[in-house]
């Protein structure tokens, strides 16, 4: 059936059909005309953020923590190019996303009109796909098109670009259900050869290891399970990138943490000496694997994404497969149970790991006096740990010890920024948590340094009541660049203190939510429940020692195992060749 | 998939065919794209290439399904086998593209360009310039007292090999189409 109506008009009619029920935007010129229709609706809430860089994190971290799509709406020109960075975001860590952007009237692009930029040009690298709509009545479909392109495959951020006079103007609006969406079809089954390939393996490997990512994540919860199913049937051990966090809990018995350039000994070392490495929708991420050249280099490897870019790209494997998933573990383990659940003998292995844990690779030397950015976190954990709980970052040393510290025991409970490494995405990213889940306990683990990047969004928050924790573990350093400069810049601290902090509780005071400072260890674990029971936005300024280190730690250009660990020396730990490397 | 009996411990062999992955050897393919005709869908693709540093050795991009707005790209490129496979499924991941088929390994295929010359002398020079594009049959498109525009069809090499020897009778400008190219035999 379709309707005449204006192009505004279709934009929220498109949304609801789409069942949209949350918008995150800032209004312009060239979107006036949706935001009178949103006015003149009750069914889409739209979230009036600061900044639009914030409505595009909030949109992510609404997306990650329900597997819905997260929309944002920002005006042309300036609007557009802030939102480039939570684009960006999104498209390395395969959140979906649709945003609308305002663009000037068809009639004036070109011009270099007032708010004109070329939209559609500056977002192509940063999008899955984009659009520049040029007739109201093709307007229904791109929209439809674009959540089907956003969730299908490997999710991602799409824009549509929309001209003011295409807002105005009428046109025929087409439903959801009547719209011949695309040839993009991604494929989502697996061969039936390759799966029994990967069972083949599975059957014959002595020193296995699950490595899963954030794709188990955006498979869905059914993925999670299956995983866990298919982890606790064969007993092998798994680990996990950082996007990966909550698919396989944190208290299961075959969990070996997370792995990586500040992941878990055990964890790094199951990696660098398995047979068989099962990558499940994961990406071979330069964080991941160190240096290429001594990667694993015993194993044979299989890789499941459903992205066939991904396969091949970084690390050469032995078993590439491509599909969804949830679709492969189904096949994988109705295969695996009906050729009689075999595994070869694993206790050897298992042996091994349990030595490498023996290390205990995450300690830390305690103090009385100052609390330690590890103990904060491991007093968060002990004191949420049962709760309805979500958990974001911002970027740095804080995130490492929230990945290290927290555990997490279900997907879409964890929202950190880990392709990009946006500083400033945790505060708007716990915003649109808290949208989606208005009784959970959201609390943002941030550095004040990446805290204040965002941090006019204290207006949002009190806006909408959010009460939403800001967690800052206050260093007064940029952590991360410190250490790396301690170890590769001969401990010469260029522009990585943060001087002329605000008070932090007084600035909460100031936007009218609650501020606590806590700089003893003894008080922790009562600030910490202040903050939780506390109905409303709290800034916690939790004064931290100023010149600790992430540890474990795999320098730059190193293997997995040359990982350093918390005693270690850490003078002349990158060498020349590891320096040029991020 | 019979190289899927695969030895533990071992990551020599692999799922695809045998082939040595990780040569260094830098090889040239012809890749034809088809995509819908729509807008910035070039700018898609050659910006893929710019973006992730793949080189772009010739282009050519033309509508050739009016009906189902098709156009075809065909992009001629360089890199080490590893490279051209990552090419292929980077390009084939972009929304508008519907196929991605690499010519050069695909069987047999049939690469043309269109090329013209602008030839100016006088006196022997003159006449050794019209002789070449006899044998190379290039025809004559325009002509002065003191220059010659020859077009010619063919091959790149042969369309090399023709401006080699241009050069020395006088060849002051060249405009070339880039390679279209299609696999040989009946099926479409």
């Amino acid at each position: 059936m379709t309707r005449q109506m204006t192009g505004a008009k279709m934009v929220v009619q498109a949304l609801k059909d789409q069942g949209v029920d949350t918008v995150f935007g800032y209004p312009g010129g060239a979107v006036l005309p949706i935001y009178d229709e949103i006015f003149q609706q009750n069914d889409i809430k739209h979230v009036l953020v600061r900044h639009e860089q914030a409505a595009l994190h909030a949109a992510e971290g609404y997306a990650r923590s329900t597997g819905k799509v997260g929309v944002a709406l920002v005006t042309s020109g300036p609007g557009a190019t802030n939102a480039v960075t939570g684009l960006t975001d999104a498209l390395l860590d395969s959140i979906p996303l649709v945003v609308f952007s305002g663009q000037v009237p068809t009639f004036m692009i070109g011009t270099d009109g007032f708010q004109e930029a070329d939209t559609v040009g500056i977002t192509r690298p940063c999008t899955k796909h984009n659009w520049l709509v040029k007739d109201t009545d093709t307007l229904s479909g791109t929209i439809h098109q674009a959540f089907h392109v956003a969730t299908s495959g490997r999710p991602g951020p799409v824009l549509i670009d929309l001209p003011k006079d295409v807002q105005f103007a009428e046109g025929n609006y087409t439903a959801p259900a009547k719209i011949n969406v695309s040839h993009y079809q991604p494929r989502v089954k697996a061969s039936i050869e390759e799966i029994n390939g990967i069972v083949d393996l599975l059957e014959k490997a002595e020193r296995p290891v699950f490595y899963t990512g954030g794709g188990v994540i955006n498979s869905g919860t059914g993925a999670s399970q299956l995983l866990r199913e298919l982890v606790d049937a064969t007993g092998f051990p798994i680990t996990s990138t950082l996007m990966g966090l909550g698919a396989y809990p944190a208290s299961g018995k075959s969990w070996l943490g997370m792995l990586g350039m500040h992941g878990l000994y055990e964890a790094n070392m199951a990696m660098h000496d398995c047979d068989l490495m099962i990558n499940i929708g994961a990406r071979f991420d330069d964080r991941i694997t160190g240096r290429i050249q001594d990667f694993s280099p015993h194993s044979t490897k299989i890789h499941i994404d459903i992205d066939p870019s991904s396969i091949n790209k970084v690390i050469r494997v032995d078993l590439p497969v491509i599909g969804d998933v949830g679709h492969v573990l189904e096949d994988v383990l109705k295969v695996w149970k009906s050729r009689g659940r075999k595994t070869a003998d694993t206790s050897a292995w298992w042996k091994q790991i349990d030595e490498w844990r023996e290390v205990r690779c995450l300690t830390y030397k305690n103090s009385d006096t100052i609390i330690k950015p590890q103990y904060a976190l491991q007093r968060l954990q002990e004191l949420t740990k049962g709760m309805d709980r979500y958990i974001t970052t911002e970027v740095g040393q804080h995130q490492m010890w929230a990945a290290q510290f927290l555990g997490f025991e279900d997907p879409n409970r964890w929202m950190t920024s880990g392709g990009l490494g946006t500083m400033g995405y945790g505060f708007p990213a716990s915003i649109g948590v808290q949208m989606a889940h208005p009784d959970s306990l959201v609390v943002n683990v941030a550095g004040e340094a990446s805290w204040l990047m965002n941090m006019q969004e204290m207006g949002t928050a009190m806006q909408y009541r959010l009460p939403v924790k800001q967690f800052i573990l206050n260093n007064e350093r940029l952590g991360m660049v410190r250490q790396w400069q301690q170890l590769l810049h001969g401990e010469r601290y260029s522009s990585s203190w943060s001087e002329a902090l605000p008070d932090f509780v007084k600035l909460a005071e100031a936007f009218g939510a609650k501020g606590i400072q806590c700089s003893d260890p003894k008080d922790l674990d009562d600030a910490i429940m202040e903050m939780i029971e506390y109905d409303g936005p709290v800034i916690f300024d939790c004064l931290v020692e100023k010149h600790e280190n992430c540890f474990p730690m795999i320098p730059s250009g190193k293997a997995h195992n040359e990982m350093l660990l918390g005693d270690a020396s850490t003078e002349g730990a990158i060498k020349s060749d590891g320096a040029v490397l991020v | 998939m019979s190289a899927l009996r695969i030895e533990k411990g071992s990551s020599s062999h692999s799922a695809y065919d045998l082939r040595d992955y990780h040569s260094e050897v830098i090889e040239k393919h012809t890749l034809a794209v088809l995509v819908d005709n729509e807008a910035g869908v070039l700018a898609r693709v050659i910006g893929l290439f710019s973006g992730r540093g793949y080189n772009i050795e010739s282009l050519t991009v033309a509508e050739v399904n009016h009906d189902s707005h098709l156009s075809r790209i065909t992009v001629v490129t360089t890199g080490t086998r590893d490279v051209i496979e990552q090419i292929k499924a980077q390009v084939g991941r972009i929304v508008p593209v519907h196929e991605v088929h690499d010519l050069t390994v695909e069987g047999p295929s049939i690469e043309r360009e269109l090329a013209l010359f602008k030839v100016q002398g006088t006196g022997n020079n003159r006449i050794e310039a019209l002789r070449l594009a006899e044998i190379f049959r290039a025809n004559v498109v325009d002509s002065t007292l003191e220059s010659f525009v020859f077009e010619m069809t063919g091959p790149s090499e042969k369309i090399d090999a023709f401006a080699d020897l241009m050069r020395p009778l006088g060849l002051v400008e060249t405009a070339r189409t880039g390679v279209a190219a299609l696999a040989r035999g009946g099926k479409g």
